[in-house]
Order: structure tokens, then sequence, then C-alpha cells
């Protein structure tokens, strides 16, 4: 009796060193779902910036406890992941990826006042008054400005045909483009509704066809984008296809195979942006996981680096006052390698840094020109 | 169908079916370290091994003797099992799959038409075409349609009505995996094609008639040029609906079919 007692205390003793020892940041992604695509990179890339920082002795000596929980791309399921990780009292959250789960959990996080650091885009979401949501990309009011200059002065497009995809994500980015557009007095010409998980789009193809526009905008999720990409080719549709983030993403690229040759468009990060710490990031990805990373990898990756450097910055473990860190914080390359380029999140949550105008060539993404931060 | 006729097997998860060749081929790919054209051969093989020997030894013939509906049931539980299985072990994300023909078009009296199409039409119709002959000019064809019209008869006429049941299982394992091959570069591989791929099956062969290939063959058409003439030119968010009300239509006013026989059964 007496050794057991003297087991159990020693068991707990290890117990508390060893969640002494780990700051708790779960990932709460899609691992599965329409979203898996986006999901997968972006814990990848997670994954891999904590293992890096955990074989430098983590942050502030303690090491990154990270489980992995799926929500199966399901607003529903998301939040009950989110609710699931809140329970274990976590320093901070990673993800989810797409905007409809973000916009269903971050409420449990802005109610548990723990920051969630999210892959997601939709306008809205940095829009709601929550001081605990912080962006790892562009949001769509942030980079849908980027394409209408793209569309105006880069190809000069009078009209364009638009082709989304009806969740939170699709709807969010059209409304913007189409005001962006307005001011610029191109027409759309087509407005062209599509499902998440769709797999067939040659009617939507002949429907983008019959528009004769300028320039086909395709904004629907990765899988989708491959899938409209090999259907356009089938239907030997000419006109230029444009598209902002997804459509020529790594991934899509991979899936489309040669049917995405020549997609034109806007990225707010790319594996293959001419910057060298994001190649050598992207070398390290590529030798790890065997595959290109898209956008979401880079989101993923930096989330992390962007939590150390600004608990670092603390000099302690406090949600509460990372959050406030965070708004107005900018972090730079100099000060902290792991964040690849600079970047500076503003009251909302919104981040800002410079982007991408990229060509499909020979199945990677080649920059064509870099854009400014808009801040500057 | 096929397999309706000859053992009364009801396959909830023929869509699944479809799905599984695919990853077979990318998995021949991916771990075997085998070409296209021998991945292809060798998803083929494992297709017939598993979606149709041990489909029917260890699923069909252990559950079909205590009636239709706890195969019905099985095979709902089988499609779960292959989309979480694919999910599990190969990945949840959609794969690429390469085409057996490339991605070129070609002009015919002006209108542009994929190459890939008109082979994936040429394929499907050299398929039927072939199945047709089979079943109607070989003696093992006649035999399984002898077996399928009167499996009692057959056996006393000396038909081996096994052995010909076992044939349909793997025709109808060989054509899916045709299927699949055909239709995976297109909609990419993906662990959930089966549910939308099965759906579009059960209703095009309830459509055209569960009782005749051809039946099959016209309600798929039919199916298939509904949906995007709607999706098209009316409403695309309505296009999910289409195949339901033709179904529902075809059930009310023509249960066996709009080219099927109408049968009786003694109950």
């Amino acid at each position: 009796m007496k050794a057991h007692l003297i087991g159990a205390l020693a068991a707990s003793i290890a117990f508390c060193a060893q969640a002494q020892q780990t700051v708790f940041i779960p990932i709460v992604i899609e691992v599965s779902g329409s979203g898996a695509v986006s999901g997968t990179n972006f814990r990848d890339g997670a994954l891999m910036a904590i293992d890096e920082v955990n074989a430098k002795g983590g942050i502030l000596g303690r090491k990154i406890n990270a489980p992995v929980s799926d929500t199966q791309t399901n607003p529903g399921i998301s939040r009950a992941q989110v609710q699931k990780a809140l329970d274990g009292n976590p320093y901070a959250i990673l993800g989810p990826v797409f905007s409809g789960s973000v916009k269903v959990n971050m409420l449990l996080a802005q109610a548990a006042e723990i920051p969630q650091f999210t892959g997601a885009e939709a306008a809205e979401i940095t829009q709601m008054g929550n001081d605990y949501i912080f962006r790892t990309s562009f949001g769509q009011q942030m980079s849908m400005p980027k394409m209408a200059v793209f569309v105006a002065d880069g190809i000069k497009a009078k009209s364009v045909a638009f082709l989304w995809v009806n969740n939170d994500y699709g709807k969010g980015g059209r409304d913007v483009f189409f005001k962006e557009m307005a001011k610029r007095n191109i027409k759309i010409v087509a407005d062209i509704s599509t499902e998440a998980g769709q797999v067939d789009f040659a009617a939507d193809i002949v429907k983008l066809k019959s528009a004769n526009a300028d320039a086909i905008f395709i904004y629907t999720n990765e899988e989708e984008c491959a899938r409209v990409l090999r259907e356009a080719r089938k239907q030997a549709v000419k006109t230029p296809i444009i598209g902002e983030t997804n459509v020529i993403s790594q991934k899509v690229i991979d899936l489309a195979g040669d049917t995405a040759e020549g997609v034109r468009g806007h990225v707010g990060l790319t594996a293959d942006a001419p910057i060298p710490a994001v190649q050598a990031f992207t070398d390290r990805f590529q030798k790890r996981y065997k595959y290109v990373p898209d956008h979401n990898g880079i989101k993923g990756y930096t989330a992390v680096y962007a939590i150390k450097h600004a608990t670092e910055k603390l000099g302690k473990f406090d949600s509460k006052a990372l959050a406030k860190l965070m708004k107005g914080l900018t972090i730079k390359p100099e000060q902290e390698p792991g964040i690849l380029m600079e970047a500076t999140w503003d009251a909302k949550g919104d981040i800002d840094r410079i982007s991408f105008l990229v060509e499909v060539v020979k199945g990677r993404q080649k920059v064509v020109e870099v854009l400014p931060k808009l801040g500057k | 169908m096929l397999l309706w006729q000859t053992s009364q097997t009801i396959n909830f998860a023929q869509g699944e079916f479809v799905m599984l060749p695919a990853f077979f081929v990318l998995a021949a790919m991916k771990f075997g370290g085998l070409s296209f054209p021998a991945a292809l051969l060798v998803g083929l093989l494992v297709a017939l091994l598993v979606l149709g020997l041990l489909f029917k030894r260890l699923v069909v013939d252990p559950i079909l003797r205590h009636g239709v509906l706890p195969l019905v049931i099985s095979t709902l539980g089988l499609a779960i099992l292959m989309k979480e299985g694919v999910k599990e072990f190969y990945a949840a994300e959609a794969q690429g799959f390469p085409g057996v023909w490339p991605t070129t078009n070609v002009s015919i009296g002006g209108a542009v038409i994929s190459a890939q199409s008109l082979v994936i039409i040429g394929v499907a119709l050299g398929a039927v075409g072939l199945l047709q002959w089979f079943l109607g000019a070989t003696r093992t064809g006649r035999q399984m349609q002898a077996t399928a019209q009167n499996p009692m008869l057959a056996r006393v006429l000396g038909i081996p009505v096994d052995r010909m049941i076992l044939y349909t299982f793997l025709v109808n394992a060989a054509l899916v995996a045709l299927a699949s091959f055909l239709v995976s570069p297109i909609y990419l591989a993906k662990f959930t094609n089966g549910e939308l791929l099965g759906l579009a099956a059960f209703v095009a062969a309830i459509v055209g008639g569960f009782n005749q290939v051809r039946g099959a063959i016209v309600g798929g058409l039919l199916l298939g040029m509904v949906d995007n003439f709607v999706a098209a030119y009316w409403s695309a968010q309505y296009r999910a609906a289409i195949p339901l009300f033709l179904l529902i239509a075809v059930i009310l006013w023509r249960p066996q079919g709009l080219l099927g026989r109408a049968e009786e059964r003694t109950v």
C-alpha cells in the first residue's frame, strides 16, 4: 500500500513537472473534408515550426505541446474541437483555416480570452470586434483591392466573369471584389455560384464561356479550383483565367497539372517568393513532407514564430497580454528569422506584409511582381 | 444492375466501388514505384480480386441467405468502411490522377471537343458493346443470362450457376475499375467521390430500367443531360434536386423504368 502511494506521488510529481515544461498550443484544423488541402498544409507548416522551436529549447524554456484535432471542415465539429482545446487551458490556439468554421468557433476563444491564430481570409472575421483573433494571411479587404488593381491595370480587363464558392470565404471575397470592380467601372458579366465539394463544373464553364468576358476570375477552394481548370481545358476556354491565392496555389497546380499553365493572379504568400528565407523554408518543408507547400503551409509556420517572438518579448506566458501585444506589433526577420517576411498586425488582428503577382509557368508559381505592404 | 439480375444483390457501395480502384492505381505508383500503365493493370487486378471475388465470398455469400435487406445494410456499412479506409490509410485530400489521354482538344465541324471526352465516350461505348456481345454471342454469356432469368432451371440444365454468378461479380468489378480510371482524371481521386457517383448510378438505373442494360445506359445519358442543361440554362442551385424529381416521376408513372420490363413475383 505504501509503495503504491509513493508510486502515485512520484507519478503526479513527474506529470506536474512535465506539464510545467510545456506550453499548450493546440492545432484545430481541417485534416479531412473539403478543406483538407488547406488544413494539412497549415498543420504541416505549424508542426515543422514547432519541432524547430522545441529543438532549440522551446519558448522561454518550455517546449510546445501541440496536439492536432480535426474539424472535418465542419463548423459544428470545429466548435466542439475548440471547446475541447479550451478545456485544456491553452496559451493560444492555431487554426482553423476555413472561414465558416472560424466564424463559429472564434467566439469561444474570445470568451475564454485566448488568442487564436487563423488562416481564414473572409473579410468579416476581423470586423466583428474580436480582440483575440489574428490572421496569418491577408483578409479579403486587403487582398481584393490588390487584385482589382491587377484586373484594371495589369490585364486591362473591362469585364470579368466571376465564379465563386458559396460559403463564407467565397461570398466574402465576392462582395469585396464586386465593390472594387464597381469603383473602377469594370463590368461583372457573369456571377456564378458553385458549391463546396462540387465535382462537375461542365455547366458552369458553359456559362463562363458564353459570358464573353475579358477575364475569368476563379474564387473557390483548392480542390474545386483544380476541377474548374481541368474542365476549362476540356471545353477549350481561351479567356485569360485569373484568381486570388487559391487558384494559383501550388496544391492546385499539382492537382490541375498542365491545365493550370498560364493562370495569373495575386498571392499573399508563396513558396516561390524571391526571398532567401522563404526559399530555405520551402526546401526544408519539401524535404520533410515530400511535397511543395502552398500559402497555408507558410501561414501555419509563421503563426508559431509570431507567438514565439511575441511571448519572448512579453517575457511570460500570459494569453491576455499576448493578445494585447499583438495589436500593432511588427516582426522583422532580423528579430525573428522564422517570420520569413516582415509582418505587421493592426488593431483588428489583420496582417500586412508584401505580396506577389504570379503566373503559373512549368508547374510552379513564377513571381512577376512584388507588391509593397499596404501600410507603406 | 448485373448483380441484381444474377444474384439479387443490391449494392449501395457501388459508388465507393468506383472510387476505390483509382486509389489502387495511385498506391501501386506511390508505394510500388510502378509506371502508370503497369499501375493501371495492377489496379484492375486488385479490383477484380477485392471488389469481385472477395466481395462475393466475404460479404454477399454469407449475408444474402438471410435476405436482401441485411445485404443492403451490409453494403451501406461497406461503403462507410471503404471511404474511411481510404481517408485513414491513403489521404483525406483529393489526389491528382493521370489521364489515360492528354488534355488536348480536337475540332470537329467547327466545334471544339476535348480528346479526353471522346476517349471516354469511345471506351464507354466499346465496353457496353463488348458486354452486350459477350452476354449475347458467347456460350458463357448466354449461361449468365440464363442464370439471371431463372437460376433454378439453369441449374437443372447443367449450367454452373455459382460460377456464372462469380463471373458477374468479376465483370462488375472490371466495369467499376474502368469507370474509376476514366472519371478520376476529371473529378480527381477522393474518398468522397463515391457518394455522388453512387447516387447518380442508382438513379440512372431506376430511371432507365433496373433489369435492362440498355435501360441503364439511357437512364445515365438522360440524367447527365438533364442535370447539365438545368445547371447551365436554368438554375445551378437546384441541379441536385432534378435527378430526384426524375426518380420520383419514373417511380410514380413507370415503375419498371423507361426501357425496363415489368416483372411479377410470387409472394
